[in-house]
């Protein structure tokens, strides 16, 4: 297993309280795998994805383990981890249209940060993969201002692949790309795995279509807890959480004429993490909430590979 | 580039035009005459010498003729550098007396003005997110930074000169000396400059120090900044990005606030005595010297907008967005 993420708590330290965003989440990666983590908003999948690499100063490691190739992730030591991040950790982040220094040269800033991180920069293995996303030799010598967002966004996913690490996160990358470029993105993605610059990967998206696409494995989350996760298949085909199936059917399907049925959405929103209820979390929204909800349903494994937190599964 | 160029010496061109303009019209707006006073001073009884010592002196100054030629006589002498004679010092030639101040503007002002800059800049950055020195550095460059140049000014004068006796309060050198370039000229220039200098870079340096720290805490919560401690860059690397980038917007501060600041040294050189421009503005407005005031504001003037135009210079060096805009332009 290349992440084993054992009962994973991380808080937000608020002026009310501590909200809790990720509140005990237990999942593996193995090697090679994409892992593609969706939900709804505020549904902790970002705050997973950064627990893993470096935590903002909101944030709080409340407990919790998270194992990488065998070596245990100092999550809440900013310093202890810097030895894992780039090298065994890397992200794609959310924001990649501002994740270059707008003063500096490309080519400049990659190499000032290299050689900061002990690594002698490798021009030519860079050129080529800049072959690989299609962008000219050239942008080395631009600023970033100078390049589209797709093309920075192929920059930054060259950047944070440079040294190879073990795991990437990939946060949200695709939500500010037009269709075309968001399945250009998530093929270069895959491409990165076969050609082992990256081992496993964690998706982060809203867009279960899209992760459809690429993730071998989706895990679903809903307000801070693990609500299902199985192969990319089942979880389209035949979902076992009431959650997964009103997301899968909220989407839209082809051949599908929406003008003569509605396209259903989950009505209600997420309940607030301050004070989370307790029970299962989705029992106000469940269409199939039962009296045992009350009590919080474990992660159960249904069939090999497929664990659902539900009593009804 | 050339277009960029060409535009800012047109504004600078305009702004240089109307501030002559303005510059022409206060003093002879201002109430009071001129020759009456200077013939006041000469003491004179009999009303034949007045009238005629009244006529030579307006026809000396140029008042007997219309505004507007007096207007555009004043711009061709400006261009010839006669900026008239001051009434103050008659008959010396206003330039004269204005290189004569210069040195002493000069050596208060460049020094004040850029080392607070750099030092400021510094500190401030420094300071940004070490919880200590923002707890206690910080609010002593609020105090600073609000407190009003002549009030440090005196504040100084009382407490390093008049109680501690270190440094002397008035004057450019000692008064029992002759300028030279003796060594204790020097030392008695040096020891009279150390006080005005340190009021003007006080009260400046708290500005810069705490403009710098809030930018740099802005730079340091960036994307780019996240993105490079997410990839475990040293804080050293993040730091000196944010320091270079949070400095673009301190150069535009220095361009707005050279005009402050030299109005700071007028009234600081008017505390201590200090035989700046300053202390000639003051003794043109109490004599009623209209041409030394204006050759003094028209020196002031140039002087900030060459300030001005080198920073916009400086930028474009620096700042590699407005470079790459002006090439998207010409393209």
């Amino acid at each position: 297993m290349a992440l084993r993420v054992n009962d994973l708590r991380v808080h937000y330290r608020t002026l009310k309280g501590e909200v809790k965003a990720l509140d005990g989440v237990t999942f593996e990666v193995g090697d090679g795998e994409i892992l593609g983590l969706a939900g709804e908003s505020g549904c902790g999948k970002t705050t997973l994805g950064k627990s893993l690499i470096r935590m903002d100063g909101r944030m709080r490691h409340a407990g919790g383990t998270a194992e990488l190739d065998g070596a245990e992730l100092p999550i809440g030591d900013d310093r202890a981890m810097d030895r894992f991040r780039f090298r065994e950790v890397s992200i794609i982040p959310q924001y990649a249209m501002s994740a270059m220094n707008p003063t500096r040269k490309i080519g400049r800033m990659v190499d000032e940060l290299l050689r900061a991180r002990g690594a002698e920069p490798d021009g030519a293995e860079l050129r080529r993969r800049l072959d690989l996303v299609e962008l000219p030799h050239t942008v080395l010598e631009r600023y970033p201002i100078e390049l589209s967002g797709g093309m920075k966004q192929r920059m930054v996913m060259v950047i944070s692949t440079l040294l190879d690490p073990s795991l990437l996160i990939a946060d949200e990358i695709t939500s500010a790309l037009d269709v075309s470029t968001q399945k250009a993105v998530a093929r270069t993605l895959t491409e990165f795995r076969e050609r082992g610059f990256v081992r496993s990967m964690v998706f982060i998206t809203h867009d279960i279509s899209l992760t459809y696409q690429i993730a071998d494995t989706i895990m679903v989350m809903y307000a801070g807890k693990l609500a299902e996760k199985a192969p990319a298949d089942t979880i389209v085909t035949r979902p076992r959480h009431p959650y997964t199936r009103l997301l899968i059917s909220s989407l839209p399907e082809v051949g599908v004429r929406y003008s003569d049925r509605r396209l259903s959405g989950i009505p209600g929103s997420p309940p607030a993490l301050l004070d989370p209820p307790a029970g299962c979390r989705f029992r106000d929204r469940c269409p199939l909430a039962f009296d045992r909800c009350a009590e919080e349903p474990p992660a159960v494994e249904v069939a090999p590979g497929h664990h659902v937190s539900c009593w009804r599964s | 580039m050339r277009r960029y160029f060409g535009r800012k010496l047109l504004v600078y061109g305009l702004t240089f035009l109307v501030a002559v303009t303005v510059n022409w019209m206060i003093p002879r707006f201002m109430p009071g005459d001129p020759v009456q006073s200077m013939i006041a001073r000469a003491n004179v009884s009999q009303p034949a010498a007045v009238e005629a010592m009244r006529a030579h002196y307006t026809s000396l100054f140029g008042f007997d003729l219309p505004l507007w030629k007096q207007y555009a006589n004043f711009w061709a002498a400006l261009f010839r550098g006669d900026l008239g004679i001051s009434v103050w010092l008659f008959p010396t030639p206003v330039t004269d007396v204005i290189v004569r101040a210069v040195p002493y503007t000069l050596a208060l002002l460049v020094p004040a003005i850029l080392l607070s800059w750099w030092a400021g800049n510094r500190f401030g950055a420094f300071a940004a997110r070490r919880r200590w020195l923002e707890n206690t550095a910080l609010p002593v460059g609020y105090v600073l930074t609000a407190t009003p140049y002549m009030w440090l000014a005196i504040l100084m004068a009382w407490g390093l000169g008049v109680v501690a006796g270190i440094f002397p309060v008035a004057g450019g050198y000692g008064f029992a000396l002759r300028p030279g370039w003796s060594a204790e000229f020097l030392g008695s220039l040096a020891l009279h400059w150390v006080l005005p200098f340190l009021s003007l870079f006080l009260v400046a340096f708290g500005g810069w120090a705490i403009g710098m720290r809030n930018m740099i805490i802005y730079e340091l919560e960036a994307d780019y900044a996240n993105y490079l401690a997410a990839l475990g860059a040293p804080r050293r690397l993040i730091r000196r990005y944010a320091f270079r980038n949070a400095v673009l917007p301190q150069i535009t501060g220095l361009a707005l606030q050279l005009g402050v600041l030299v109005a700071g040294a007028l009234v600081t050189e008017i505390v201590f005595s200090y035989p700046g421009l300053g202390h000639l503005i003051l003794q043109a407005i109490q004599n009623q010297d209209f041409f030394l005031l204006q050759g003094t504001f028209l020196f002031i003037v140039v002087g900030v907008l060459i300030a001005n135009f080198v920073i916009d210079v400086v930028y474009v060096l620096v700042d590699p967005r407005i470079r790459t805009g002006m090439g998207g332009e010409a393209a």
